[in-house]
């Protein structure tokens, strides 16, 4: 039979000496390694205080965007649960009455927007199919929870906080500008 | 028929023998397939349509037998009928797809690139136009041209922003109804679809109109933005109407009917008028003897559902429980106690109108 790999090593099976039976100079020299590494730079970071910067193409948690004016983007069109490879979008849509045109930017709009956080895989093609720049990927994870009812998203968890009212939410939720880097 | 002669016309190098009097778009549409023009106007089943869009312009490369000069200008194919010996070239000929690109494009001028709210996307016409010559954008910078709304009563919904001025509605109104209560008004830039008077179309068969639309200014008020045309089933059904053939297309989600529409031919031609009871009024299951699902052209986003074959007419077998000895699988969560989407006690399908906020909060408190 051939080899399957040519870094295979043969086992040895000789008995040990008497010297190698103390096992005190290998336990020394694995001793003296792991003493050298305190010395090291770590690669790791203490995480909840400490975060990473995510990677310019990082996909998070959907936020359903707002313009200037704090009115929602989202007309329900459709395109993102159509474009969603999981089928984790479901939504309804509403007609504007006169009087919430501060609300809605369109004449249509989502009344129901869901996401199922257990289905969605965070591909981003939402985020691509959406031609009124409404649905955005942020740098947030989706957090855990202790029941699968919370991975639910309705709308209340994902569209944006008004810019108008609540201008800190927002900046916090649209994140920091990315610094583009080359 | 024996006294008609036949006449042979050639258009993009494939010949066939039509009657004399017919036009080149019939011609063309008799060999089908690729080399048939688009029309935007042009409604076979209406009487005096034709030649206002431009979109099926053709080039004649040599007008008949007798007098094979070519015909100086592109000519619209609906309105050219056909001479012995014609040639003809559709998309062979780059000055046509070239012409054609530019229709689209001056189409679009005044319309508004609002299809994420339109209720026609997805079987919009003009679309398909416009993504087939790559001119989907738009390169105009002015302001649209936009219209005091019309109300026109509590079946059709009138955006004149949309409109194309095809004339087709006014051409069903007067064939199709006793008497027509719309039209186009003023003219040039101006001239709009409307009933002047502030009048509802109510006449019989008025809700055809929705259907020979060619975009989305004339749609089904009952299905205002209910739910986008490629997420639902398009089955074939049928009735017994006392006023029309009750042949129909249903768009049902579930066993919901969102919508009623009359079957559409391979040229988005309405096969049988429908009248306006089965349209707006038999909103459900139980009226209609369902016949199957209606083929959709898999190039089309409505076929995206797979709802083809036999698929959409059964439910899915449950496997689990016959392969685990009638076990029943442990459901870990009802998405339907969690979400509020397609809840039970709002029924989007027969709500008269389109949804409102106070549909979907009334029973919040």
């Amino acid at each position: 039979m051939e080899a399957l790999t040519t870094r295979a090593k043969e086992v040895s099976r000789k008995p040990m000496s008497f010297a190698e039976s103390l096992y005190i100079p290998n336990i020394l020299k694995g001793m003296f390694i792991t003493f050298g590494h305190m010395f090291k730079k770590q690669p790791t970071i203490r995480y909840p205080e400490q975060k990473r910067e995510f990677s310019p193409v990082f996909r998070g948690l959907h936020v359903l965007n707002r313009d200037e004016q704090g009115r929602e983007r989202c007309t329900a069109c459709g395109l993102c649960a159509v474009a969603c490879p999981a089928e984790a979008i479901t939504m309804e849509a509403a007609e504007r009455l006169e009087g919430e045109e501060n609300l809605y930017r369109e004449e249509k709009y989502a009344a129901r927007y869901e996401i199922n956080m257990l289905r969605c895989i965070f591909c981003g093609l939402c985020e691509e199919a959406c031609p009124k720049d409404a649905i955005y990927l942020s740098e947030t994870f989706a957090p855990a929870n202790y029941s699968r009812k919370g991975f639910i998203y309705s709308k209340e968890d994902l569209v944006i906080p008004n810019p108008l009212t609540d201008p800190e939410g927002y900046a916090k939720a649209k994140g920091a500008p990315r610094a583009i880097n080359n | 028929m024996s006294d008609i002669p036949l006449f042979k016309v050639t258009i993009d190098n494939i010949s066939i023998e039509v009657p004399a009097g017919t036009t080149v778009l019939n011609a063309a549409r008799m060999i089908g397939g690729e080399v048939a023009p688009p029309a935007m106007c042009y409604y076979s089943k209406l009487e005096g349509s034709g030649g206002k869009c431009r979109t099926c312009l053709v080039e004649v490369s040599k007008g008949s037998e007798k007098d094979p000069r070519p015909m100086p200008k592109l000519v619209a194919s609906c309105r050219t009928t056909v001479m012995d010996g014609m040639e003809v070239k559709n998309i062979t000929s780059a000055k046509v797809v070239d012409a054609r690109a530019s229709i689209v494009e001056f189409l679009l001028l005044n319309h508004p690139l609002d299809c994420p709210i339109c209720d026609q996307a997805g079987e919009c016409h003009l679309q398909d136009l416009s993504y087939e010559h790559g001119k989907e954008g738009t390169r105009y910078e002015f302001q649209r041209r936009t219209f005091k709304k019309h109300d026109l009563g509590k079946y059709i919904q009138l955006h004149m922003t949309r409109c194309i001025l095809c004339y087709r509605c006014v051409f069903t109104a007067d064939q199709l109804t006793k008497k027509r209560a719309h039209g186009i008004l003023d003219r040039g830039d101006h001239s709009e679809i409307a009933t002047f008077i502030e009048k509802n179309l109510d006449s019989d068969f008025i809700g055809n109109v929705i259907d020979v639309c060619p975009v989305g200014a004339l749609t089904d008020k009952t299905f205002r933005f209910k739910n986008r045309v490629w997420f639902l089933k398009p089955m074939d059904a049928h009735r017994d109407c006392p006023t029309c053939s009750g042949k129909v297309t249903l768009w049902n989600r579930g066993d919901e009917v969102f919508r009623v529409t009359a079957r559409k031919d391979q040229w988005g031609e309405v096969e049988d008028w429908i009248c306006n009871d089965c349209r707006f009024e038999k909103k459900k299951t139980s009226d209609w003897v369902i016949e199957g699902p209606r083929l959709i052209d898999r190039h089309s986003v409505i076929a995206q559902g797979h709802y083809a074959g036999t698929v959409g007419m059964h439910k899915p077998t449950e496997t689990f429980s016959a392969v685990h000895h009638g076990r029943q699988p442990k459901l870990l969560m009802d998405i339907h106690s969690v979400s509020e989407v397609n809840q039970a006690d709002i029924d989007l399908s027969i709500i008269a109108g389109p949804a409102h906020s106070n549909n979907f909060n009334s029973n919040k408190d």
